[in-house]
Parts: C-alpha cells; sequence; structure tokens
C-alpha cells in the first residue's frame, strides 16, 4: 500500500501531467482529480498544480478557489491533510487564505523562465522533510504573476515563525517580498511556492537535474513511512 | 435595470507596475505633467430589480469576497444614476 495523491485539473491547468508523474516517480499513487469534483476520491494529499486555471480571469487562482473541489480542499487542509500549490496552485492557496498574502504581476511586467535557484529555509514541512534547512536547490520557474506580497506585519510574523519555506537566490525573479518563493501554513502541512520542483525529477529530462523530487519523498515518507 | 458600479484599486502601498509603465510612456507621447498613474479595475453589474440596501449589501459582499482580494485592492461600490 502506498499513499494516493489527488492532482487537481482545473480548465486551464498546464502541469496536472508531469505532477501526476513526479508523484508516481516518487514512489506514491497519482490520482486525477476533476475541479467539478466535490469528492477528493480517498487520497491522502493533493497538489494544485501549475498553469492558467480559468484563464487566470479576475485574478490568477481567483475563480479555481471557489470550484466545488476546493470546498473540500480547504476543509481537508484545515483538517490537517497535506497540501501542495506550485505556482498556479500558489496563487489558489493564497486566495483561498490557506496561505498568507497574495500573488501579483511581476515587477517587470515580463514573462520569466528560467531554472532558479532556491534556499530550503524550512525543512519541517509536510513536503520539505527530505530537505535540509539552508540547502541550495534550482529548479525551474515559469510565471507572469510571481510577485509574492503582504503586509509588514504579516511579512514579519512569517519570518518569526519560520513560516518562509523557500527564498531566491542570485536574484530576485519577480519582486517579490524579502525574496520569498514560498511559504507554509503554521500547522505546516499546506506549502505554496512559485518555481516548479515537478518539472526537476527526472536525471534526463530538461536541466537533468532532479532537485524537485524532495517535495514528493518527502510526502511519501510523512505518509507512508511514519 | 439599475446599474451599480464597482472599482477596484490596490492598495497605496502596494506596487504598480502596470501604472508606472503607462506614466513613463506618457512623455513620450507628448503628455506633460502626470506625475503618477494607477491602474484599476471597473466593474458595472447590471442589477435586476431595486436597488435597496438589501441588494447594495449583498453587492458589498461580492466584492469583498469575490471582485476584490482585499489583502491586496481596495473597492468602493456606487450606484449610477
Amino acid at each position: 500500500m502506498t499513499a494516493r495523491v489527488g492532482v487537481i485539473t482545473f480548465p486551464g491547468t498546464l502541469d496536472d501531467r508531469d505532477t501526476q508523474r513526479a508523484v508516481r516517480i516518487a514512489g506514491l499513487e497519482p490520482v486525477p482529480l476533476w475541479h467539478r469534483d466535490k469528492d477528493l476520491k480517498q487520497v491522502d494529499a493533493v497538489v494544485l498544480p501549475g498553469g492558467f486555471s480559468y484563464g487566470d480571469y479576475l485574478r490568477a487562482g481567483a475563480i479555481s478557489r471557489f470550484s466545488p473541489v476546493m470546498e473540500t480542499v480547504i476543509d481537508q487542509a484545515k483538517a490537517g491533510m497535506p497540501v501542495l500549490g506550485i505556482c498556479n496552485g500558489f496563487q489558489v492557496l493564497t486566495e483561498t487564505h490557506l496561505l498568507p498574502g497574495a500573488m501579483l504581476r511581476n515587477n517587470h511586467l515580463h514573462f520569466i523562465c528560467r531554472d532558479q535557484k532556491l534556499r530550503v529555509e524550512n525543512a519541517a514541512t509536510a513536503w520539505t522533510a527530505d530537505y535540509a534547512a539552508g540547502q541550495e536547490i534550482s529548479v525551474p520557474l515559469k510565471n507572469i504573476d510571481g510577485r509574492y506580497v503582504a503586509d509588514e506585519h504579516t511579512l514579519d510574523e512569517l519570518e518569526a515563525e519560520g513560516r518562509v519555506v523557500f527564498r531566491y537566490l542570485d536574484g530576485n525573479p519577480n519582486g517579490s517580498l524579502r525574496d520569498i518563493a514560498g511559504v507554509t501554513n503554521a500547522a505546516g502541512n499546506v506549502v505554496g511556492l512559485m518555481p516548479h520542483p515537478e518539472h526537476a525529477v527526472e536525471p534526463n529530462v530538461g536541466t537533468g537535474r532532479t532537485d524537485g523530487l524532495g517535495f514528493f519523498t518527502s510526502l511519501l515518507k510523512k505518509l507512508v513511512n511514519a | 435595470m439599475a446599474r451599480v458600479v464597482v472599482d477596484v484599486m490596490l492598495k497605496p502601498e502596494i506596487l504598480d507596475p502596470q501604472g508606472q509603465a503607462v506614466q513613463r510612456a506618457l512623455p513620450r507621447l507628448g503628455f506633460e505633467g502626470i506625475a503618477d498613474v494607477r491602474q484599476g479595475k471597473r466593474f458595472e453589474l447590471e442589477v435586476e430589480g431595486p436597488v435597496d440596501d438589501a441588494a447594495l449589501a449583498r453587492i458589498h459582499e461580492m466584492a469583498e469576497t469575490f471582485l476584490a482580494n482585499t489583502v491586496i485592492e481596495d473597492f468602493t461600490v456606487r450606484v449610477e444614476s
């Protein structure tokens, strides 16, 4: 028996298949979920993948937040189920207020696509336990709405509680405040980040790095070997 | 049918690079004297039935939960006659 990981597809999602593949490579069972599914098919965790859900109309992630599947995801996340939001998925998680802050258009207004160096600041979440705090990893980044903002009070609170999970290294790609690339909720089960770990899990594909695999093996350890 | 307008603007402290890009283009186009530009969104709602206090309260709730993200944006609601 291995753990079941739901991967949600909204209209406009792009990275659901890559995410399912990453889940499988890590030794977990991917379960495709549709935005109209209220029932999560007894999954043990959920990933909200990247893309442009509902066309990013209104604001990135704003319309998805009110989809039937998210009603259940919000309840389950609050009850402790691990949830990972990547890129557009991170935007959905801020719109749901499961994670603090908001995502805005990059400060230079350009779409950006590059390998991005990150520092893992918090290796105690459901999705980062296979990394070491302070470890530097490199994974692809591709977005136009990647600028993380929150008020000063919220930022101070995130820093004080160790809830900044990833920070950009070697240059801030989008104007995110305090170089924040990813954050977690207070319980550590909900994590969101802009870069794409699911695109860096196979040695023969893309950059050849497998720095992103740790997200999914972290989850495996938490769910199966715990 | 009555029209209700909801204007949504980024909060003053939030950097607005789209507004800045517009502002920087103005002198090039011969429009001088504009010190700052901020870009927002305007929603025009055609409302069925009377726009009474209850209807306005519903629209306010809609703006607060959906049309605006109050983490980063302010909004105003007004009836257009």
